[in-house]
């Protein structure tokens, strides 16, 4: 009989088991594939290293901040500044027809540049600013207000409203069009005014380093174990059963399997509501080169372009949607400190794309596509950065199927179900939520929520069963 | 445990959960929240590792009493002096 149990080894995961095995909890972390990681992991291919999921750290703060998520975490996982060897951004883009707008992890900087682009929004912005920082995490009433109506307001100017969105929308929305509110502020304080930062290593470096302190504390990790269904006794979770017919008893169990995954494991509901869980997933083309990113021109560590004055976030039609997009190069972070750099030029490009689309092709055709919308997001990518088609030298592609595969979730839904659930609650009280249904989005985002979440059951209003009436 | 066993024993865990501070200086009147911007979390930290530690229970509605160095040490001593250092 464990404490507790947790579904999933992903960033949430892995975070929650630390903490409840550091307070002498029996945990053990079960995990479908055969690797850590979830969203966020990392594989060898024909002698390169690829990351996945991960493009750059965001809540970036410098080493001797004490605020913040990343101060906040290193505390919670008793893990030093150092031990994360975070590097910070050479410098991002938002890049639209008309208008570039640079930032980095000095939110001065993107002041001055909206000064540059959008001189009588001066102001606006400073409000804008003002309102963020005000913004209690905590509250659920304004979570879920229209971010698009709030903008519309406070700016005159609908292009600078629309590039604002495009980075906070990429790097974590759920919903399509428009955005929470307190998603917004969220996503705004962890890109811009904290900022991307990078291990020389990759995320393999963290995953490793919380795969061996959850191991050191004695957590157990059962690769390869999918849970098949999360078996409920009197109103509470009594234990999982496994796809190999194994089962786990455990006083309580946290799922990152998302929300509506994990109602779907329950075996006391019938009904799963398919139309909640989340439709955006992505395609990315990772291209190895034969030079460094710089040596073409490009320093930009992030671009995140849009092709019109318009921003659209929506799943597309099509297998994918080439008007949008994120191209990142691993390469350009400030590894100066380590004196190093990486061996190979990178570039990422990611691009929006429909789980059904792919995974309704037959083999051959899936094949097939993947080699057109790969050479199609390049296309659609040089327009925002120097062309680096003739130095690449390797490829490497994952799909909206190589995510459902890697996370399970439905629909490869990269940030979850639009409906968050941000105290991690559902029908049963020794069952919880962790990982993106909770609206944490980001490594850092994913972390605190497995921390927020193991806190709470430490606590021990969850643990003790309820006296039967 | 003596006044200084406990000071010694809160030292520890603070330097456990903040191990990038330097905790040489920590002046025992002044609030470890304005000292080291210790958050709600933080303080559940250390009520945690002394329940880990030495078993010492600290309920919710005294939580206000770990405000310091001072007042952690005063309101800890007649939970702790039975008890051997670790």
């Amino acid at each position: 009989m464990y404490d507790t149990v947790i579904i999933g080894a992903g960033m949430s995961g892995l975070a929650a088991g630390i903490r409840l095995a550091h307070y002498d909890q029996r945990v053990c972390i079960l995990e479908r594939h055969y690797t850590i990681g979830g969203l966020n992991s990392f594989y060898r291919l024909a002698g390169r290293d690829y990351d996945v999921g991960l493009h750059a750290v965001t809540n970036y703060t410098a080493k001797g901040s004490r605020k913040g998520p990343l101060a906040r975490i290193l505390k919670q996982l008793r893990f030093r500044w150092e031990e994360f060897a975070l590097c910070e951004q050479i410098g991002s883009s938002i890049a639209f027809p008309d208008v570039r707008m640079s930032f980095n992890n000095d939110i001065r900087f993107l002041e001055s540049e909206i000064e540059r682009c959008f001189p009588s929004e001066r102001d606006n912005f400073q409000q804008l600013l003002a309102r963020i920082t005000d913004y209690d995490d905590l509250d659920q009433e304004s979570y879920e207000l229209s971010t698009r109506e709030i903008l519309g307001e406070l700016f005159s100017d609908p292009l600078l409203v629309e590039m604002l969105l495009c980075p906070t929308m990429w790097y974590g929305n759920a919903r399509e069009q428009d955005m929470d509110w307190g998603q917004f502020c969220i996503m705004f304080r962890s890109i811009y005014m904290e900022g991307f930062a990078r291990p020389l290593a990759g995320v393999r470096l963290i995953l490793k380093k919380l795969i061996r302190r959850f191991r050191s504390l004695g957590g157990e990790l059962k690769l390869r174990s999918g849970v098949e269904r999360i078996r409920t006794e009197n109103g509470r979770a009594a234990g999982v059963v496994l796809d190999s017919g194994e089962e786990i008893e455990a006083k309580q169990v946290l799922s990152s399997a998302g929300w509506v995954e994990t109602m779907r494991l329950c075996d006391d509901i019938t009904e799963s509501e398919p139309a909640a869980a989340g439709k955006l997933s992505f395609i990315e083309s990772i291209c190895a080169l034969d030079c460094q990113p710089k040596d073409l021109g490009h320093d930009d560590t992030i671009v995140f372009f849009n092709d019109s004055e318009s921003f659209p976030w929506e799943q597309p039609n099509d297998l994918c949607d080439t008007r949008t997009g994120v191209i990142c190069s691993p390469n350009n972070f400030a590894y100066g400190e380590a004196q190093e750099e990486l061996p190979e030029g990178t570039m990422r490009i990611t691009m929006p794309a429909n789980f059904d689309r792919w995974s309704s092709l037959s083999d051959e055709d899936y094949e097939l596509e993947k080699l057109r919308w790969f050479d199609r997001s390049l296309e659609s990518a040089v327009r925002f950065a120097p062309d680096f088609r003739r130095h690449v030298v390797a490829t490497d592609m994952f799909t909206p199927k190589t995510i459902r595969r890697f996370t399970w979730h439905d629909n490869g839904a990269v940030y979850g179900a639009p409906k968050k659930q941000l105290d991690g609650s559902t029908h049963l009280r020794n069952l919880l939520l962790c990982g993106t249904d909770q609206g944490f989005v980001g490594i850092i985002g994913a972390m605190m929520s497995g921390i927020s979440i193991a806190n709470r059951l430490l606590v021990g209003d969850i643990a003790e069963p309820s006296p039967s009436p | 445990m003596t006044r200084d066993d406990i000071r010694e024993t809160i030292i520890d865990i603070l330097s456990d959960i903040t191990p990038d501070e330097d905790l040489s200086g920590l002046k025992d009147d002044v609030a470890f929240r304005e000292q080291l911007e210790l958050d709600s979390m933080d303080f559940l930290d250390i009520v945690m590792e002394l329940r880990k530690r030495y078993r010492v229970q600290v309920p919710e509605e005294d939580y206000g009493e770990l405000a310091s160095m001072a007042s952690t040490v005063a309101y800890l001593e007649p939970h702790m002096q039975d008890l051997e250092k670790v």
